[in-house]
């Protein structure tokens, strides 16, 4: 930083506000904003590459795949699952989690990093949060057909009824039911409210036809004038400031269906943290799939997502991911040094016992391999991203596979220990499942504009009102503003006595 | 800011042709100013949008409205609107939830359906947080969402500025436009152009209803 900018800084802490204060780049090549509108919204209004068709067509078919096994299961029941009198809860569990702790990237880029106004989340919020939407709608699913009786879902909810009776409130599935349904609804408001602007905008750019109809009926009539900018800026900022604890409650309580149970290995008050960093962990890792499969279908929006954005994600990935390996670390601490027999002994099965090698797996995947990103150079590289990505995607799969698991096949009564192993269906829903998500996540490419084009714009340099390189707006120029900064600065220096 | 367009009262059709028929070739411009929904002129960029609002306001409109593709910091100041009562609409309904629901939680475990479970009591306070806290935010998630609709009178389909093929085309990509309404007390077409070339605007347009269409279509 030079001196003139640490000064200018310096004067904008000091509550100065109309001087200029220059950031590094979010952005590749300063693109005016007319390149922004053109390359987002250029993808839905063009035609699909090969590659999007090819992936579209296996992931329909694997969600296809899935609306069959599930009417088989709500059919026959889940007994064609292998889930048997000990293990009660296994891959539906597993894969519950898994697809929450996905979710959780989404909100953690779209509102934590808002309120902590790191301005490089705006290329990929809007990605992100449709990626929340799909992988809780893929986690819901999971406890919805575990149910068996699925017809009477409808019972987790305080309805009054013929029988006279009401819900337990004070379990944690029933939590569960209203944490994840308030998590679906705030993510689906926030990622709504945030298209809004940018709907207007594919609205204003389309044919007349049915796009343009529906495009302006989404729109709701925006026209971005500064009456409502006020209050949209203020209801976005609400619900960034609602989802920030949402998103630490979620996971918390998903973690209390584990940790209020008196099983070994779950009974633990390190769950709720320990299962949040793995959320978040988990979710950045998919963030990370997904951009660099984005990239290869639209090479174009590396302009708008670029080697800043991977690094940063990276950085975050490797962060989280030794959160966990600490977590990992501690609990082995704790069995030891609580002197609990039960708890020592679910530990050092889990690490030696039959399921050694889902253990074994999950600490390869999730704390040794994303150690590479210490290298500058590998966290910048696309193809070690997407390796590590899907390595951390499938530790993430493995540590709940772990903890739901081996704690139930081997409990407090040995005559009861049982070994889990997973039949055809297990594996055909949890599959399932990838392809709904992957089939909502091409249709969400297909039709929306992926990146917030509007808070995109908003962080350009050239968007403050006090930028003195106005040329990039496509009209007028900015010398007055130039020679204003100038004086200030020379102004400062003078005040500052030449320092 | 827009209670009063009904108060616009269109002429119809047939006193459109007579004043067309009276005033012969200048009769679309005459229209067009009697029609005025209001003045819209085009800045290059948010600055000059920024300076642009200060003068609006400091010449004594009040009906005016400045439209960017994105938020511009400072802006409301320079328009000299206040703070959003958003916040105080949420707290109020986060309040609502939060109360509501220990109230639906207390009197369904502890008064209409007494059952212990795993030997916690009737009103088990800690329990009754985590359902407590997600009826909260998910009160205070609906009431920002539809409030911050119902302040911006959204959804609204059909708006004046539509009129302006210029501001619909650059409005959500990369254009800054002002804009006065007729409905502001100083309004006067001619004086409001004026005003907009005086500080800067360009492509300055009257808003006004395709009346060349309609006179097409009568004669």
């Amino acid at each position: 930083m030079s001196m003139e900018t640490a000064t200018l800084k310096q004067e904008h802490r000091n509550g100065h506000h109309h001087v200029y204060v220059p950031e590094p780049e979010l952005i590749n090549d300063k693109p005016r904003f007319k390149t922004i509108t053109d390359i987002i919204s250029g993808v839905p209004e063009g035609k699909m590459p090969r590659l999007w068709w090819i992936l579209f067509g296996i992931s329909f078919a694997l969600m296809a795949m899935y609306l069959a096994v599930i009417t088989y299961l709500i059919w026959k029941g889940i007994g064609i699952w292998g889930n048997n009198t000990t293990v009660g809860w296994a891959w539906d569990i597993t894969n519950f989690v898994w697809w929450v702790g996905i979710g959780h990237a989404g909100t953690l880029i779209s509102a934590v990093l808002f309120l902590f106004r790191q301005k490089w989340r705006t290329s990929i919020n809007r990605f992100s949060e449709a990626m929340t939407i799909f992988a809780v709608i893929c986690a819901g699913m999971f406890p919805l057909i575990h149910m068996g009786r699925i017809w009477h879902a409808y019972w987790f909810l305080p309805l009054p009824n013929s029988m006279q009776m009401w819900v337990n409130f004070r379990s944690p599935l029933m939590w569960d039911v209203f944490a994840i349904s308030t998590y679906l609804s705030v993510s689906i408001m926030f990622w709504y409210v945030g298209l809004i602007p940018d709907l207007a905008t594919m609205r204003d750019r389309a044919k007349p036809g049915i796009r343009k109809t529906l495009l302006g009926l989404f729109s709701l009539g925006w026209r971005g004038g500064n009456r409502q900018w006020r209050h949209y800026e203020r209801a976005y900022m609400i619900l960034a400031g609602l989802s920030t604890p949402l998103v630490l409650s979620v996971h918390t309580i998903v973690s209390f269906d584990f940790a209020t149970s008196v099983i070994p290995g779950w009974h633990t008050t390190i769950f709720p943290p320990y299962f949040v960093a793995g959320a978040i962990f988990s979710g950045f890792a998919m963030v990370m799939t997904l951009v660099i499969i984005t990239y290869w279908m639209f090479p174009q929006i590396k302009q708008i997502i670029n080697e800043r954005h991977i690094d940063n994600m990276n950085k975050i990935i490797m962060v989280t991911g030794m959160m966990v390996g600490y977590a990992y670390g501690c609990e082995f601490f704790i069995a030891w040094y609580s002197g609990n027999p039960y708890e020592a002994s679910i530990f050092i099965k889990r690490a030696t016992g039959p399921y050694w090698w889902a253990y074994w797996s999950m600490i390869t995947c999730n704390v040794i391999i994303p150690q590479i990103f210490w290298i500058k150079s590998m966290r910048t590289n696309l193809a070690v991203s997407f390796i590590v990505s899907i390595f951390v995607n499938i530790g993430m799969w493995f540590e709940r596979f772990v903890i739901t698991v081996t704690s139930l096949s081997q409990d407090y009564l040995p005559s009861s220990w049982k070994y889990f192993n997973p039949t055809i269906y297990d594996v055909a829903c949890f599959v399932g499942s990838i392809g709904l998500f992957m089939t909502l996540f091409l249709l969400f490419l297909r039709y929306m504009p992926m990146v917030a084009m509007s808070e995109v714009k908003g962080v350009l340099p050239h968007a403050n009102p006090h930028h003195p390189d106005h040329e990039l707006n496509g009209h007028g120029n900015g010398h007055a503003h130039e020679q204003h900064r100038a004086e200030k600065v020379a102004e400062l220096a003078t005040k500052n006595g030449g320092r | 800011m827009s209670e009063n367009m009904n108060e616009i009262k269109s002429q119809s059709a047939e006193e459109l042709k007579k004043k067309a028929d009276a005033t012969g070739a200048k009769a679309l411009e005459i229209l067009i100013e009697e029609e005025a929904e209001g003045v819209v002129a085009e800045f290059p960029n948010s600055g000059a949008l920024l300076e642009a609002a200060e003068k609006i306001r400091n010449a004594g409109y009040k009906r005016f409205e400045v439209y960017s593709p994105f938020p511009i910091h400072g802006m409301d100041d320079a328009m000299g609107l206040k703070q959003s009562p958003l916040g105080f609409i949420v707290f109020a309904a986060g309040s609502i939830g939060c109360i509501g629901a220990l109230l639906l939680q207390w009197w369904t475990s502890a008064v209409d359906y007494p059952v212990v479970y795993s030997g916690k009591p009737l009103f088990a306070l800690p329990a009754f947080i985590p359902i407590t806290f997600e009826l909260t935010v998910i009160l205070c998630g609906f009431t920002a969402v539809v409030g911050m609709f119902a302040l911006n009178r959204m959804p609204r389909f059909y708006h004046p500025m539509f009129y302006s093929e210029n501001f619909s085309k650059k409005a959500g990509d990369d254009g800054f436009f002002a804009a006065i309404f007729v409905w502001d007390e100083k309004f006067n077409v001619r004086e409001v152009k004026q005003f907009f070339q005086n500080i800067g605007g360009k492509n300055i347009e009257i808003i006004h209803r395709p009346l060349e269409a309609e006179l097409a279509q009568q004669n």
